[in-house]
């Protein structure tokens, strides 16, 4: 048997029993990372919204910024957010080093640029067409981004969808801040890296497997969900 | 300056990327239903927009005696993704009216353009014609004094067109002043009192309806109406 099948073998030998490491690395994966998508979307929609309606100095620079920070690089978040974090740094003394708290603020940082931006566009497109019916109606700029946020619900949830695509798949940022701590801050993708040096390919194999299943599902059912809302509401 | 002219305008311009869109248009308006008239591009929708503060005029006044209040309904219904009933009282909460008046406000004006029984379906799976209805019960809700319509029946059937020249006809009738543009000319036969002639960004001729179909006083004006298809 080649090492490669084996290894498949292994790893479905591992997911077919719920193996209880298994598990806990996945749920940890997917406790963070949907945290870190939630922080981002409740900060970043607003942000994008206002940058679509809004009219202030600097809007035009900040749209850029924002457009930029998409390809932020996850190893540079994790390094500044571990200076923040460190003993030495001005957030220090909450002692977040090395905790999944820290990976979630990573993460939100790296998916509120992806979210803002996403949500920008949309939103844009949305105000060329509502803009003189809801000026007409004597709706404030404020009111405005939150009408087309509320409106734009569903084309948003893929804005969502990009940002927790994002904050799953990446390693850098988790790895730097969390430390990938056996039992505490290890998740599918710093342990899949770790394994796979260590040559453990099954589980690596194993979580690489669920890692791809779990974004297929959630985009699979945000997709139906979103084929439904829009059959419903136009 | 016409003695009961609820808005005067004096040399209205507005110059767009070089472009002089409304050039110099002096007008008086104090007919309770005026229909703007024109070719395409010569700046109805400019003018009503600049007269519903959407635009804001290069050079010129408005002139407002006593400030009305507006609504607007446009060519395309803008439906928010919810409810007609929603989508009426998104207009009068944003205009400030009581809170406890939303509901009662809202069915009453969505009766009247003949809707009530939709009011809990989605508005954007609506027809054209019921879209523009809604948009017509969300201005009439609204109450105002003065209403502006561009081209409300351009892409609606001839059913459609009937029933929205009704609703705008009773709305009329209820004391708000009107002001529209269409291109259909039976139309502004049947709705307008008065008749404001646009030709390239210029007030060509304004004159009671019946004056302006017998009896045209421009070239400009005969020419427009001799391209009408009977």
């Amino acid at each position: 048997m080649t090492t490669l099948s084996g290894s498949f073998l292994t790893a479905w030998q591992l997911v077919a029993v719920a193996d209880a490491k298994l598990a806990a690395i996945v749920l940890l994966s997917l406790r963070v990372s949907l945290t870190a998508t939630l922080i981002a979307c409740t900060v970043g929609m607003p942000i994008g919204a206002l940058l679509a309606v809004g009219r202030f100095p600097g809007r035009r620079a900040l749209i850029v910024l924002f457009n930029g920070l998409m390809g932020l690089p996850p190893v540079v978040v994790g390094l500044l957010v571990y200076l923040l974090l460190s003993r030495a740094g001005p957030l220090g003394q909450f002692g977040l080093l090395f905790s999944p708290e820290a990976m979630i603020i990573a993460q939100a940082i790296l998916v509120t640029p992806i979210v803002a931006a996403l949500t920008r566009q949309v939103v844009a497109d949305a105000w060329s067409e509502y803009r003189e019916q809801l000026r007409s109606l004597g709706a404030s700029r404020t009111r405005a981004a939150a009408t087309l946020l509320w409106d734009g619900r569903f084309s948003l949830s893929t804005a969502a969808l990009a940002g927790f695509g994002r904050a799953i798949a990446e390693v850098g940022a988790v790895m730097i801040v969390g430390g990938n701590i056996d039992g505490v801050t290890r998740v599918m993708t710093t342990t899949i890296a770790l394994e796979t040096s260590k040559g453990d390919l099954p589980l690596a194999l194993a979580l690489g497997f669920i890692l791809i299943t779990v974004v297929l599902s959630i985009n699979a059912v945000a997709y139906a969900l979103r084929g439904w809302a829009e059959r419903r509401w136009g | 300056m016409g003695v009961n002219a609820w808005l005067t305008i004096e040399k209205l311009g507005l110059t767009e990327g070089g472009t002089r869109i409304i050039d110099g248009v002096s007008l008086s308006l104090g007919a309770q239903r005026t229909v703007v008239l024109g070719p395409n591009g010569a700046g109805k929708s400019t003018l009503l927009r600049l007269i519903h503060h959407l635009l804001h005029p290069s050079t010129g006044i408005l002139y407002w005696p006593r400030r009305l209040s507006q609504a607007m309904v446009f060519q395309r219904p803008v439906m928010l993704r919810t409810t007609a009933l929603a989508n009426v009282i998104y207009g009068l909460k944003l205009k400030g009216f009581a809170a406890a008046e939303y509901e009662r406000r809202a069915r009453e004006s969505l009766a009247r353009v003949g809707l009530e029984h939709i009011a809990r379906r989605p508005a954007r799976l609506l027809s054209g014609g019921e879209q523009q209805r809604v948009a017509l019960a969300r201005a009439w809700a609204l109450e105002p004094e003065l209403l502006i319509l561009d081209e409300p029946t351009a892409s609606l059937d001839p059913a459609s067109t009937r029933e929205v020249e009704r609703i705008i006809a009773e709305i009329a009738a209820g004391g708000t002043r009107i002001l529209m543009t269409t291109h259909n000319l039976g139309q502004a036969r049947r709705m307008a009192d008065e008749i404001v002639f646009i030709d390239r960004g210029r007030c060509v001729e304004q004159t009671p309806v019946a004056a302006f179909f017998n009896l045209p006083q421009t070239e400009a004006a005969q020419a427009f109406l001799q391209e009408e298809i009977p």
